[in-house]
């Protein structure tokens, strides 16, 4: 299947140059767009997106899906807003290892009822990305954080300027590193790939295919935990709808990027990409004075061709009915896990 | 009942595909009332030709004789009209719909001019139907309850809602017990009677001579030959269809016995199998043979901790085990190639090289990380005895052919330098030229020291390379046989309930 590596590099290559067309045709309009403060401070914006992509392309490799990181995002957020709101003598690391703890622990709710329950993913997600919610309202009797109820160090780390690119921007290019070799390089990625590809096959090959998906959903929830203090303290604010909808933005770079939904396929290089395509878009459109309402048509096309493109590069023949068959499959949750117990 | 002229003919019908010609000027001739037999290889062009007769491929030359006259099946929708319809191996059924709403889907029965669906008269048309080929099904019964043989039964009821005058059996008895199987040959013998003309095809020469008239063979998308199946042997057959002597088909070498290396003690399951006693020695094939559903595989998934066992204990190299994850039964040197080998067996979207390092993750990376070279290493050692045929180990699996793929699977276990390696049915579904190399390749293993076991449906492969032959019958052991004691009569009655 060479010719479906070829797909996916081709789609990086592919993504690459739209990306270069879209920025030679704004800076036609507005040169200013292309200055390279310009595109760091894109790039910037687009940190949080980036971030919570990639946590979100280790769960859809293993065929499942996290719809609950935007919530992560806003409940991690608001603890951590609470927590300095009250306790300002909270040193900011210590609230950074609080707020990846606490979403790897938001995360591994998720995870474990994948794992142990076998509810499909999108059930479980869709049912905690309310609860999460709500739990940020009970935390909060709906109240906002505001700027001035936070302490100035908790608001200026990811504005702190490190060899010329903002912490936030360097904690994005930590996790790209980290993600693209923990994918690529350690057994684990070996292990997610192969138990979306194939759940059966990794089971009989002895891949706990459960406890690949909880781990998943534990390091996407860490992420996400992470850019809850990110967003917070970026924007100065916590309240209930913080991010809200994000995780549909997240999902859609993943799409973008070549991953496919039916799990097994797809690359660091290509969720990035498909970030980074749809954080242009969100920065250049008023750029070129095109109404907001276009960004979202935009992305939408954007998302429906990539299915499209993944979909017919998939289909080949006399491997309808095997598709089918992965398919069927992919509606029973977790064979390998039930039979395991 | 024999006619002349057939009733439906092929003549120098040629399908191209970029790079292939996966038919090449053939002839194929159906009578009525006859049933002919296709015969070939994997690769034959056997499939090409099923779709070109049902109107999913266009032939490029060639023309297609329907009833004396020249037809065209621009669309599957034409060849359903005429009449030709095919059964697959895998049926296209709807598990959430009735018995019924199968039989007529996409034609249903309406009435009014809502066009709504005109429930009582479906029922009845398919209670008649049902009735006609003597299957005991209610037609308001939701398929999902049903078994593989009764689906099978209401797949060929489709084909007859339709009156049927071609009717395809496509590798038909691949998932049939053998009562099933017996079903469909009476099954057959009705459809015979109504003047239909057969095409079947197999890979089972038992099947041949026993439901065939008229055999055609293809070899490599060509037209070999065609004749009355009463003026062939089976080595004539295959011959033809290989072009070589099939005296390598079962290269039984005699491995030196070594000492017990695999036992199982009294394993029993709450349904599928009862007090299960067996043990392998250092280079032996010890065969299970038994029907489908007979708890063979069941019994494997429990050794290798797939399904869990009830009671019993396992040995290995006399210390009791205990296994209760494939992990574990790989740790131990303990292998099992299953039986679908696309569902599970093979990543289809990861190269070749990923395939064969994914067991032993741990072993090919060296401080928490993967080592390609390593990979790499591995997959030239096993892929390359295997001679798995590619120009490059990044290659994809899903770009190689069904026994190539097979290949990957067994050199991926043996890659993990097992004791004991189970290959479940590892010939099912693949041709003769690749069932030869899979042989060979068990011969050799056994000679290196491992024990096999094999558990297999096909009676000429269990007596063909068991060194012992366990004969199961529904989830109990009924026969145990050494190779020079076994006849075929002995084990089919053993594992069809009868005392010998």
């Amino acid at each position: 299947m060479k010719f479906a590596m070829r797909i996916v590099e081709q789609r990086e290559l592919l993504l690459a140059t739209v990306i270069l067309f879209m920025l030679v045709v704004i800076a036609s309009i507005n040169p200013g767009f292309v200055h390279p403060e310009n595109l760091a401070s894109v790039f910037n914006d687009t940190s949080i997106l980036i971030i919570l992509a990639l946590g979100q392309m280790l769960v859809i490799l293993t065929r499942c899906i996290d719809l609950s990181v935007a919530a992560n995002v806003a409940l991690t957020g608001m603890v951590v807003a609470l927590i300095n709101s009250v306790f300002p003598g909270v040193p900011i690391p210590l609230l950074l290892v609080l707020s990846l703890i606490l979403g790897a622990g938001l995360g591994a709710i998720n995870g474990a009822f994948v794992w142990l329950l076998s509810v499909p993913a999108i059930v479980v997600t869709l049912g905690t990305m309310s609860i999460y919610r709500g739990v940020i309202f009970l935390l909060s009797g709906g109240e906002w954080v505001n700027a001035h109820q936070m302490s100035p160090e908790f608001l200026a780390l990811p504005r702190q300027v490190f060899l010329g690119l903002p912490v936030l921007s360097w904690i994005a290019l930590v996790v790209m590193v980290a993600v693209y070799l923990l994918s690529r390089f350690r057994p684990f990625g070996r292990e997610l790939y192969a138990s979306g590809g194939n759940p059966h096959a990794a089971f009989y090959t002895g891949i706990n295919v459960g406890l690949t998906q909880f781990k998943a959903f534990v390091i996407s929830g860490a992420l996400a935990g992470l850019c809850g203090y990110l967003w917070v303290s970026r924007y100065a604010v916590a309240y209930v709808e913080v991010a809200n909808g994000f995780e549909l933005q997240v999902v859609a770079a993943c799409v973008i990027g070549g991953i496919s939904i039916m799990g097994g396929v797809g690359s660091v290089g290509g969720v990035i990409l498909g970030a980074l395509f749809l954080g242009i878009i969100n920065n250049s459109l008023s750029v070129v004075g095109v109404s907001q309402f276009w960004q979202l048509a935009i992305s939408g096309s954007v998302i429906l061709i990539a299915v499209i493109a993944n979909s017919r590069s998939e289909r080949r023949a006399d491997r309808i009915i095997l598709r089918k068959a992965i398919a069927a499959d992919a509606l029973q949750p977790n064979p390998g896990t039930a039979a395991s117990r | 009942m024999t006619t002349d002229t057939p009733l439906f003919a092929l003549r120098n019908v040629s399908k191209v595909f970029p790079g292939v010609k996966a038919l090449d000027d053939v002839q194929l001739e159906l009578y009525s009332g006859q049933v002919t037999a296709l015969v070939g290889e994997n690769g034959a062009g056997k499939s090409t030709l099923v779709k070109t007769m049902t109107g999913i491929y266009q032939p490029e030359a060639g023309d297609i004789w329907f009833n004396g006259e020249v037809v065209s099946f621009p669309n599957p929708e034409a060849a359903r009209q005429m009449g030709i319809t095919a059964i697959h191996q895998e049926t296209v059924l709807f598990d959430e719909l009735s018995v019924a709403e199968n039989i007529f889907v996409g034609s249903y029965p309406t009435k009014g001019w809502l066009k709504s669906i005109d429930w009582s008269t479906m029922n009845e048309r398919a209670r008649a139907i049902l009735a006609e080929i003597e299957a005991p099904l209610s037609p308001t019964a939701p398929l999902k309850g049903l078994s593989i043989g009764q689906k099978h039964m209401v797949a060929i009821a489709r084909a007859l809602s339709v009156k049927a005058r071609v009717v395809i059996l496509d590798e038909p008895t691949a998932a049939l017990s053998h009562h099933e199987i017996q079903e469909l040959y009476e099954i057959i013998e009705r459809l015979k009677a109504n003047g239909t003309a057969i095409l079947f095809i197999t890979h089972k020469f038992d099947e041949i001579f026993a439901v065939a008239d008229r055999y055609t063979v293809f070899r490599d998308g060509r037209y070999i030959g065609a004749g009355s199946i009463k003026e062939v042997t089976e080595p004539e057959l295959v011959e033809m269809m290989v072009a070589r002597s099939v005296k390598d088909t079962y290269p039984k070498v005699e491995a030196e016995l070594g000492d017990t290396v695999f036992s199982v003690k009294s394993l029993s399951h709450p349904t599928e199998f009862d007090d299960i006693s067996f043990d392998v020695r250092r280079g032996e094939i010890l065969g299970l043979y038994g029907l489908v559903g007979a708890g063979r595989t069941e019994i494997m998934k429990a050794i290798i901790g797939l399904s869990p066992k009830a009671s019993g204990q396992v040995f290995l190299d006399g210390q009791p085990i205990d296994i209760r994850s494939p992990a574990e039964a790989i740790h131990h040197g303990i292998v099992y190639v299953p039986e679908e080998r696309q569902q599970q067996g093979v990543m289809l979207d990861l190269p070749i090289y990923q395939n064969i390092s994914l067991p032993q993750l741990h072993r090919t990376s060296k401080a928490g990380f993967l080592r390609p070279s390593r990979e790499y290493e591995l997959t030239q050692d096993y892929a390359k005895r295997l001679n798995v045929k590619t120009s490059n180990w990044s290659e994809v699996v899903n770009n190689l052919s069904g026994g190539n793929q097979q290949k990957v699977v067994i050199a991926k276990w043996l890659a993990t330098d097992p004791k004991v390696i189970i290959l479940d049915e590892p010939t099912k579904g693949i041709d003769i030229g690749s069932k030869a190399a899979v042989h060979q390749f068990m011969s050799e293993l056994v000679q290196q020291g491992l024990a096999v076991i094999m558990v297999s449906s096909e009676l000429p492969e269990v007596m063909g390379m068991a060194d012992r032959i366990i004969v199961m019958h529904e989830g109990l052991i009924t026969q145990t046989l050494l190779r020079s004691e076994a006849s075929a009569e002995g084990i089919v009655s053993a594992a069809t309930g009868g005392q010998s």
